[in-house]
């Protein structure tokens, strides 16, 4: 039993009775934050794939001016399945899967701080992804993603499609604000001796601050859909402007909480990012305190922007002018990360495996919806790009280079550890090149069609100009995309079974879940290290390895158990 | 056809905001070029190969203060040309001296602290409603004698050149947002809330748009469309729209009164 008086509660390091879980029922009933952080990935990754056919319809519908294989009323259900798909299900639940395996093994406990918790946050997810997606047999939601009141409200919006949407955002939510309690006691109780906060990793800064940030922000949201729900059903008049409602009231409520959301799904990205870099550069992350800092900054920052998404509606000049120059600060610590990740592989020597080259093409694709969201930033601007496809474009660059691309990059880096077993480097190669070349395709010119003129969640468009054109690359650059998916896809569906062997810590990494051996024993680690800088994975190689110069030293060393050692590759 | 800069020429917001748009990208291309290149270069380079170290460096305070300061400098940078060019976006000019002469009360407005004004008070104001799945424009002046029934024109809004148009945007059911890329941004209809903009045409001719917020299953085929013609035209389309208007209201009033006496005397009691 854990004691909570000391402020790091001891790790007790002896081997536990390891009694390997049996048969398929035992996925039902687990609280063992590694498989629970396996039934995250596996179930938001479905979700990912359904989400990307719905993208692929929108594209194949707009591969045409006028074209009509979708009706406008299936047309609006895709993109708000689609926009609710991959932010609700996909990469914030995501981020959690990867958060649940690997905070534990990365500050060296050997569990969430409360895993039956841990195990409701997951079945909660799944529970809101099937109430959500049941509604495609009746009246999936058509409200977009957004579901702006009053056409979220009973009288516009009278499907249940609308109802499973609330319900989907409570569900998840809850799921995610639980997760993120466990995530936050977990991190601030549960680290090796030694992991100081100046020796957290990277990875477990963003996930902490990807915690706090939930559990701000989504009881906004959890307020907002309620007020909804009650309007919806119950007579309430929140958002209805004909008795004494606000409709703007709906979108300060949702972007409040949405703006922090972006943070939420891309802070864990960078953080993947941040650990990646060094050891595939050789490097030390150049300024740890810099981006550790950073992160917290733009946390801060991004609870002073959500009127950005509002430059559009009535509202005083004063706000327009301080949210312009809120959205304009929260670069400079976005600006000095990206900075800093280039100086980390600077005079480094950076090996193309394939979870840098995911990395790599997340900056490359970061910089670019960075720079296009200070176009955005600036509201008079704003005001002919807004609700186009530049910001389309601009939201893709961000979400899918900033959580996508890296979420590949840790499924790349990763696989091994929860596995045993390596991916093909030569797919991965195969799958990074087609995804960003069609990303590319895909999403850069849809800055154009905005700038020309071309809304954006419109089902058709007509045949003027180069209209046409344009939108026939970006629906060829989905399918390239696409492709590169399924080849991941593919890889681990084969490397799970045949890939080569990976031993514990195949890429010389730097943090302690390289420490233990893969896939990690139900207990994690029967013995903790002690930890003396931000790499202690390194020192340990260097330990190993004086040791093993002077033979004679130390027999039955404590802290580095015999073939925790062996390194693979 | 806006290739790398929104659309333009229609009013002069339009082009103000085109304006401020090119300098922004002129020096994102700056720093796009910079940041993409040291990515790129630091990729290259650095490659691993045979003999190679790594260099163990952590950081360093200087450098890491530098590009601080200078992320933060640029961004002072646009916000300082942001505010230079925010009169010429959001503060109309003058109608021009060729534009429609406003008289009487219909033409002068009364600035509030959202509704900008030109310097002489003068504008032509039409109210915008937006509304599931078209575009209402109500013009200033009755229509009939006794002061009611202003004129008004669905989906094609006719406009007079060289004159300062101000727009009052409204909604009578649900979010949509009021959109002609040549004649300046996006505003909302909001429910409940009016939203102002303006612009000023000086070529005859239509401007297409369509609402740019999403409402519902025809939200893209909810069309926008401004027709500018010489003041002398528009003057004349308006005193028909008004024809029209006090027609169909009279009829409307006949087949009222004839629907009153099959009712029977009595039973209406306002004709
Ligand atoms: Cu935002
Ligand atoms: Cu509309």
């Amino acid at each position: 039993m854990a004691t909570y008086a000391p402020p790091i509660p001891q790790i007790v390091t002896h081997r536990a009775e390891s009694s390997k879980p049996q048969g398929w029922t035992s996925w039902f009933t687990t609280t063992d934050h590694k498989r629970i952080g396996i039934l995250y990935m596996v179930t938001t990754f479905v979700f990912f794939l359904l989400g990307g056919v719905e993208a692929l319809m929108m594209r194949l519908q707009l591969g045409a001016p006028n074209n009509t294989l979708v009706t406008p009323q299936v047309y609006n259900q895709l993109f708000t399945m689609h926009g609710t798909t991959m932010v609700f299900l996909f990469v914030v639940p995501m981020m959690a899967g990867l958060a649940n395996y690997f905070v534990p093994l990365m500050i060296g406990a050997r569990d969430m701080a409360f895993p039956r918790l841990n195990a409701m946050s997951y079945w909660l997810l799944l529970a809101g992804g099937l109430v959500f997606y049941a509604s495609v047999f009746w009246n999936p939601p058509e409200a977009g993603w957004t579901s702006y009141a009053p056409l979220s409200n009973s009288y516009f919006s009278p499907g249940g499609g609308q109802d499973a949407w609330i319900y989907l955002v409570h569900l998840t939510g809850l799921s995610s604000i639980l997760g993120a309690i466990n995530l936050y006691a977990t991190i601030a109780n549960m680290r090796a001796p030694g992991m100081s906060w100046g020796r957290l990793p990277l990875f477990v800064w963003a996930i902490l601050t990807y915690s706090v940030l939930i559990i701000f922000a989504m009881p906004v949201i959890a307020g907002a859909v309620t007020m909804l729900l009650t309007d919806r059903h119950f007579g309430t008049h929140f958002f209805d402007p004909a008795n004494g409602g606000s409709a703007l009231l709906w979108q300060h409520l949702f972007w409040f909480f949405g703006h922090p959301e972006v943070y939420i799904m891309v802070l864990p990205g960078f953080g993947v990012v941040s650990e990646i870099l060094p050891v595939f550069a050789r490097k030390p992350i150049f300024g740890y305190k810099a981006i550790a800092a950073s992160t917290v900054a733009i946390a801060f920052l991004g609870f002073l922007t959500w009127a950005h998404h509002m430059f559009a509606t009535p509202i005083p000049e004063a706000i327009l002018v301080f949210v312009m120059l809120s959205s304009f600060l929260i670069a400079v610590p976005t600006g000095v990360k990206i900075f800093n990740w280039i100086a980390t592989l600077w005079r480094g020597t950076v090996e193309f495996k394939t979870p840098l080259l995911f990395c790599a093409g997340f900056i490359s694709l970061f910089i670019i919806g960075g720079i296009s969201g200070v176009f955005l930033a600036v509201f008079p601007v704003d005001w002919q790009l807004n609700e186009t496809y530049f910001v389309v474009a601009h939201i893709h660059f961000v979400l899918m280079g900033g959580a996508v691309f890296t979420i590949f990059a840790a499924i790349y880096y990763w696989f091994p550890k929860i596995t045993g077993r390596m991916l093909s480097e030569g797919m991965g190669k195969v799958s990074f090149w087609l995804m960003y070349w069609g990303f590319l395709i895909t999403f850069l010119i849809q800055h154009v069609i905005g700038l020309d003129g071309m809304p954006r969640r419109v089902y058709e468009y007509d045949n003027v100009g180069h209209l046409a054109l344009y939108n026939q690359i970006s629906t060829v650059g989905s399918f390239i995309l696409a492709l590169g998916v399924l080849v991941t896809v593919f890889n681990v569906a084969r490397s799970v079974k045949s890939g080569v062997i990976a031993g514990p810590d195949p890429w010389k990494a730097n943090t302690l879940e390289w420490f233990t051996s893969s896939p990690p024993p139900p207990n994690n680690f029967d013995v903790v290290p002690r930890v003396r800088s931000v790499e202690p994975m390194k020192d340990i190689r260097r330990e190993v390895e004086r040791r093993s110069a002077a033979p004679a030293a130390d027999p039955g060393g404590a802290t580095v158990p015999a073939g925790a050692m062996q390194v693979g590759v | 056809m806006a290739f790398f800069t929104p659309q333009s020429g229609g009013s002069p917001n339009a082009d103000e905001i085109a304006s401020l748009y090119r300098i922004i990208l002129y020096i994102a291309l700056v720093i796009f070029v910079l940041v993409e290149g040291a990515l790129g270069y630091a990729l290259w380079k650095f490659r691993a190969r045979k003999g190679a170290v790594a260099a163990q460096i952590r950081g360093n305070t200087r450098l890491e203060v530098g590009w601080t300061v200078a992320a933060a400098v640029i961004l002072v940078v646009l916000a300082v040309i942001t505010f230079a060019k925010l009169s010429a976006i959001q503060d109309p000019s003058n109608s021009g001296p060729n534009g429609q002469h406003l008289v009487g009360s219909d033409g002068v407005l009364y600035a509030s602290a959202e509704r900008k004004l030109p310097p002489n008070g003068k504008a032509l104001n039409i109210t915008v409603v937006g509304r599931q799945y078209l575009w209402q424009y109500v013009y200033p002046g009755a229509a009939e004698a006794d002061g009611l029934g202003a004129p008004y024109a669905y989906e094609q809004m006719v406009v007079p050149t060289e004159t300062t148009v101000s727009l009052d945007i409204v909604s009578s059911d649900v979010v949509h947002s009021w959109w002609i890329p040549e004649l300046g941004g996006k505003f909302q209809a909001v429910p409940g809330y009016h939203n102002y903009t303006w612009f000023k045409i000086s070529k005859p001719g239509v401007y297409r748009g369509q609402c740019a917020n999403l409402c519902g299953r025809g939200h893209a085929r909810m069309i926008a469309d401004v027709k500018a013609v010489p003041p002398a035209q528009f003057e004349a389309w308006l005193a028909y729209q008004k024809v029209l208007i006090a027609e169909a209201n009279a009829q409307a009033k006949i087949a009222r009164a004839k629907l009153g006496k099959q009712i029977g005397a009595g039973q209406v009691e306002n004709p």
